[in-house]
């Protein structure tokens, strides 16, 4: 049965209501150049399957994909090793409906991980509670500042010039329609961070500090003064943490004194998929809990005294609080968190310590190897799996010629801020468990020759 | 000292240029089990019809509204602990908070008792 609801009768009559005279009316605020007018020149009518498949995997071939070459590439999405088992395990049968259902008591099993995967995020980041997910790092950091302007009832946000810009960006755009001030600047290319702007900004209107740790030149900085002087002006500080790998070898952000801690899960069990969809985390101290976005499993015991799950503080959410809810998100990523969870249940406490400590001894192994290519200075005092390199050159064209060589060696930050002469030099390298001593070689011998 | 009702089931009751705002009976048995009460601090400044205060049940959230304008001189510390009060003696011990008042006239367009008994009846 062909599934068509409307007929050329509805179709007109639809368009007469609305005052057009066809379908192609609705478009004329695109401009015409950026219509086409015909056929998409050389497109063929039809092909086979087989014809089409062979077409598109050599289109495929292209593509130069992280598994393939040596891959430095970081900035807030990073590649690590999911052992075979995460993939497994999260297709089982059981966990088919990830989501969180709507009479989410009757799966007690997705309950179950949900609670746990919030116990792992509060521990991970050093906070007493944390929510079921959130859709990814940028939204979770958002979703933060606009907490910490339900907590302090202010509307002025001081967001670290290390912050990711694309979590910036995100945020300005919500920005813009909810009227929160966002005091915001590019960062520079120095071990220094702009932790003396952001001590000085603070002052009795501000909502919250937003710093991110490590931050996007990988640099790592003690959070407590920060913490303190926020607090001492009734604000809170927010930190987003791109990199929860990180978090296995330097101190917690909660254990610095922030008060929401949030970020991007991705590192841990969820590949890096094209972008997404990736898993935000978000976590709080526990007196701000009602303030706290998105889903919250709780653990109680039913009548007859069994330990049990259930879904707790719903009123904070959007079907029961309309649009007095804490935030729009009634949902979570579940599966992405499932992943997340399971990976981190594989490796303990102590399987993330050796993990975080082997990232940083290759990342330091590579930092060293690559300082002793001519022209290449290192911009970070501390790092953790990334750093940032100061080349003799504009690092764009430099990353698409190592490119060229079969290496995939960083982020420029020419890319991340086009248009600051001040950072086109700059380089961000993340080096993970996955990276070889001969990926490092063949990665410094190839700069050596682009500089040469 | 005088007790009015809002169409928002608040109850004022005002003494002199003082008063104490709560929620009603009917208002705390459509809530159903009170679980959570956030009063506003002694200090703050609350305008008639807007936000004073929140109040959360077992199966609702609800924003509770000053009845009229003033400022607040102390909300009720025992909800904290034990939010179902509200439930057990919402006329009484369960009061939200107390306030000195801007302008008394605005108490002008409050019902009084058997005005609330008649509007709760029709609903």
């Amino acid at each position: 049965m062909r599934y068509l609801p409307l007929t050329q009768a509805d179709r007109q009559a639809m368009l007469g209501v609305i005052g057009a005279r066809s379908i192609d009316d609705l478009f004329v605020d695109v401009p015409a150049e950026a219509r086409l007018a015909g056929p998409i020149a050389d497109l063929p009518n039809h092909a086979s399957e087989m014809a089409v498949e062979r077409h598109f995997s050599a289109l495929a071939r292209q593509n130069m994909a992280a598994a393939h070459h040596p891959f430095f590439l970081g900035c807030g999405a990073y590649k690590h090793h999911i052992p075979a088992s995460v993939d497994h395990l999260i297709q089982r049968g059981e966990f088919l409906t990830a989501y969180t259902p709507y009479q989410p008591e009757i799966a007690q099993g997705t309950l179950q991980m949900l609670f746990e995967f919030q116990t792992q995020v509060a521990r991970l980041y050093g906070c007493d509670v944390a929510n079921a997910s959130m859709y990814d790092g940028s939204t979770a950091c958002w979703e933060a500042i606009s907490m910490a302007g339900r907590v302090t009832k202010r509307k002025k946000a001081i967001l670290s010039s290390g912050l990711h810009p694309h979590y910036v960006s995100l945020a300005r755009t919500m920005a813009k329609f909810t009227g929160d001030a966002l005091d915001t600047v590019a960062p520079e290319l120095s071990a220094k961070t702009d932790s003396d702007r952001l001590l000085a900004a603070i002052d009795a209107e501000t909502s919250c500090v937003v710093v991110q740790y490590p931050d996007i030149l990988g640099r790592i900085e003690d959070l407590s003064a920060i913490a303190a002087k926020a607090h001492e002006n009734g604000a809170l500080l927010v930190a987003v943490v791109t990199e929860p790998v990180a978090l296995g070898a330097i101190r917690s952000p909660g254990e610095m004194g922030a008060d929401i801690v949030v970020g991007e899960g991705q590192s841990i069990g969820v590949g890096l998929q094209f972008g997404g969809p990736y898993v935000g985390l978000f976590a709080c101290k526990e007196k701000f809990v009602r303030q706290m976005p998105g889903r919250l499993c709780g653990e109680t015991v039913d009548t007859e005294g069994k330990r049990g799950f259930v879904l707790t503080l719903s009123t904070r959410e959007q079907h029961i609080r309309r649009e007095k809810a804490t935030s729009n998100i009634c949902t979570n990523a579940g599966l992405c968190a499932l992943a997340f969870s399971i990976h981190m249940t594989l490796l303990g406490e102590r399987g993330l310590r050796d993990l975080a400590a082997l990232n940083h001894a290759k990342a330091a192994a590579a930092a060293e190897r690559l300082v002793r290519v001519p022209g290449v200075e290192l911009v970070n005092e501390s790092f953790f799996n990334e750093f940032t390199l100061k080349l003799p050159k504009e690092a764009r064209p430099v990353v698409r010629a190592l490119a060229d060589r079969k290496v995939l060696g960083g982020v420029s930050l020419g890319r991340l801020y086009p248009g600051d002469p001040g950072l086109e030099n700059g380089l961000v390298v993340a080096v993970t468990e996955v990276v070889t001593p001969e990926d490092v070689e063949a990665f410094a011998s190839a700069l050596e020759e682009v500089l040469a | 000292m005088t007790r009015y009702f809002t169409d928002e089931h608040e109850w004022i009751a005002v003494d002199g240029t003082t008063a104490t705002v709560g929620i009603t009976d009917y208002a705390q048995s459509q809530l159903g089990d009170i679980v959570f009460v956030e009063v506003p601090a002694s200090g703050a400044q609350v305008n008639k019809g807007g936000d004073a205060a929140v109040v959360e049940s077992v199966k609702a959230a609800s924003d509770v509204y000053a009845p009229v304008t003033g400022t607040v001189t102390e909300g009720n510390g025992a909800l904290d602990g034990d939010p179902a009060l509200v439930n057990s003696d919402p006329e009484g011990d369960g009061w939200f908070f107390k306030l000195t008042l801007s302008d008394p006239s605005e108490l002008d367009g409050l019902m009084d008792e058997a005005t609330y008994k008649a509007f709760v009846a029709g609903l």
